[in-house]
């Protein structure tokens, strides 16, 4: 596992996302209510790009006609055929048992502690000053 | 699905060219068409404008699961609708997956089921240039089908006469819900230009008859709706058998095209059951009904069946027959089925060669 940094935390508030390349890998990074999670961006099931897929919360019945709106924000809906997936464990919500997307650990850094490193950021300046989203492949 | 399974997919369909029976351009706007009218429908276009029977002018009866029907990636970045690009379409589709051959199957605006009869033949012979002009003449790996006002058998024949002997044209498109049972007398003119011609028709799910969807009535959900369209093949199918079409026109091929097969075994088995009881108030039907089945009709993958016993799919292919199935994307359309990943089951090399490229070839006439 390499630790990278790929985004300063200002730059995916909550509610937000960001689509980072590590690796050769596409990954997606978002923010739920402040906590940062980051999945694979292909869908385990016929491979769309599921990292480009709406944001959603789940909806829930107890019975017909009654609806609950819960957890907004939290899902993510396939763009392709509009699997929903639970953002912070990857697991399918039709098929937990079976159907996960691959999930990656994500922490918040200072920049202090990063510039001393090691992580890879090539690419991407760090400064004392901020926070940062560091993602573990 | 092992990464084994995923990895043989890939590297056979990195050899093999893809023919793709369904793949739907669209109009970057409705105004794209009037060039290809008369002023006469220049007018009626830009006047009355499309007008179906269905509940609503500009949109669908239900709603779909997504804007245009679309994957949400494929709105190209050019703006206009999904389909209406064809850089886009090339190097989002054809080129990212191999396609060798792609078949276009234009949904809307539909021409056979416009009120206006004659509007309708001119919408339909519009899209028939303009699938020239705009797709297959830029893009040789696109071959177009011949669009026509079948509820108008005479209009339907001549058009068909019209664009047959272009090499753009490699099939005639119907869509599933036609005013009639689709094997009623009234469309065998149709037929037996298509067998003249040689060319298979392409049943594609979809239209508007102004009956309900289902036969239990009008649905609740887009869910109900979807799943229509797999109701909507069955009698379908069952007329053209039972009044004779396939025993009248032995040569004629028939594509079905977006309305699944799941049921194609279990159809064909209730009707040989009851052909051994009612036989005889078809007696014209002269084999069992899954025999014309077998001979006649293809069936296009998309969308997949998934059963959750993977190997299931297998079992259903062995009864509709190998060479009998024909890929299908669908793109842009939110359940498009991906080349490389939809089939669930490993397929060996003759299956892939088969159900990928040879089938449609064979079926299709092309080169
Ligand atoms: S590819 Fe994601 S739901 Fe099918």
């Amino acid at each position: 596992m390499t630790r990278h940094v790929v985004a300063s935390v200002g730059e995916i508030p909550p509610g937000g996302r960001k689509l980072v390349s590590v690796g050769g890998r596409s990954i997606g990074v978002f923010n739920v209510g402040g906590a940062f999670y980051a999945l694979l961006n292909r869908c385990p099931h016929q491979g769309g790009s599921l990292c480009l897929g709406e944001r959603v919360g789940l909806v829930l019945s107890d019975e017909p006609g009654v609806y609950r709106y819960t957890r907004p924000g939290e899902m993510l809906r396939c763009p392709w055929h509009g699997w929903e997936f639970d953002i912070r464990t990857g697991q399918s919500w039709c098929d937990p048992r079976r159907t996960r997307v691959r999930t990656y650990p994500v922490s918040v850094e200072p920049g202090e502690a990063l510039v001393k490193g090691p992580y890879q950021a090539e690419t991407f300046p760090v400064t004392v000053e901020a926070d940062y989203v560091v993602l573990e492949v | 699905m092992s990464e084994q399974v995923l990895e043989r997919a890939r590297e056979s369909e990195t050899r093999l060219g893809i023919v793709d029976c369904d793949i739907h351009p669209m109009l970057r706007s409705e105004k794209a068409l009037l060039p290809y009218l008369s002023q006469r429908w220049r007018e009626e276009l830009t006047t009355n404008g499309l007008r179906t029977r269905n509940p609503f002018v500009a949109s669908f009866a239900v709603p779909k699961a997504t804007p245009a029907l679309s994957r949400r990636d494929s709105w190209p970045p050019s703006g206009g609708p999904p389909g209406s690009d064809l850089d886009f379409m090339r190097a989002q589709y054809l080129d990212a997956y191999g396609i060798e051959t792609g078949i276009l199957q234009v949904l809307i605006p539909s021409g056979k089921d416009q009120r206006n009869p004659g509007f309708g033949a001119a919408v339909c012979a519009a899209l028939n240039d303009w699938q020239v002009a705009e797709w297959t003449a830029p893009e040789p790996r696109l071959k177009a089908s011949i669009i026509i006002p079948a509820e108008d058998e005479e209009a339907s024949v001549a058009e068909i006469a019209r664009c047959a002997g272009r090499k753009d044209f490699v099939s005639i498109f119907i869509s599933a819900r036609t005013t009639e049972p689709l094997g009623r007398r009234r469309y065998w003119p149709i037929f037996a230009e298509a067998e003249r011609q040689g060319m298979p028709i392409g049943i594609h799910t979809g239209g508007s008859n102004g009956i309900a969807k289902t036969p239990s009535g009008w649905p609740s959900f887009y869910f109900e709706d979807h799943f229509g369209d797999a109701l909507a093949m069955q009698p379908l199918l069952t007329s053209l058998v039972l009044e004779g079409v396939f025993e009248t026109f032995p040569a004629l091929k028939v594509v079905m095209i977006e309305g699944g097969f799941g049921w194609a075994p279990a159809l064909g088995w209730r009707l040989d059951q009851h052909w051994a009881r009612m036989r005889r108030e078809v007696p014209h039907v002269k084999h069992p009904p899954s025999h014309y089945i077998r001979r006649q009709v293809w069936f296009a993958t998309q969308p997949i069946e998934e059963p959750a016993e993977r190997r299931d799919l297998r079992t259903l292919i062995d009864w509709i027959g190998w060479d009998r199935m024909v890929f299908a994307s669908d793109y842009p359309h939110w359940d498009m089925d991906d080349p490389r990943l939809a089939f669930k089951i490993a397929l060996g090399e003759a299956e892939t060669r088969a159900v990928f490229r040879d089938n449609a070839r064979a079926a299709y006439r092309l080169a």
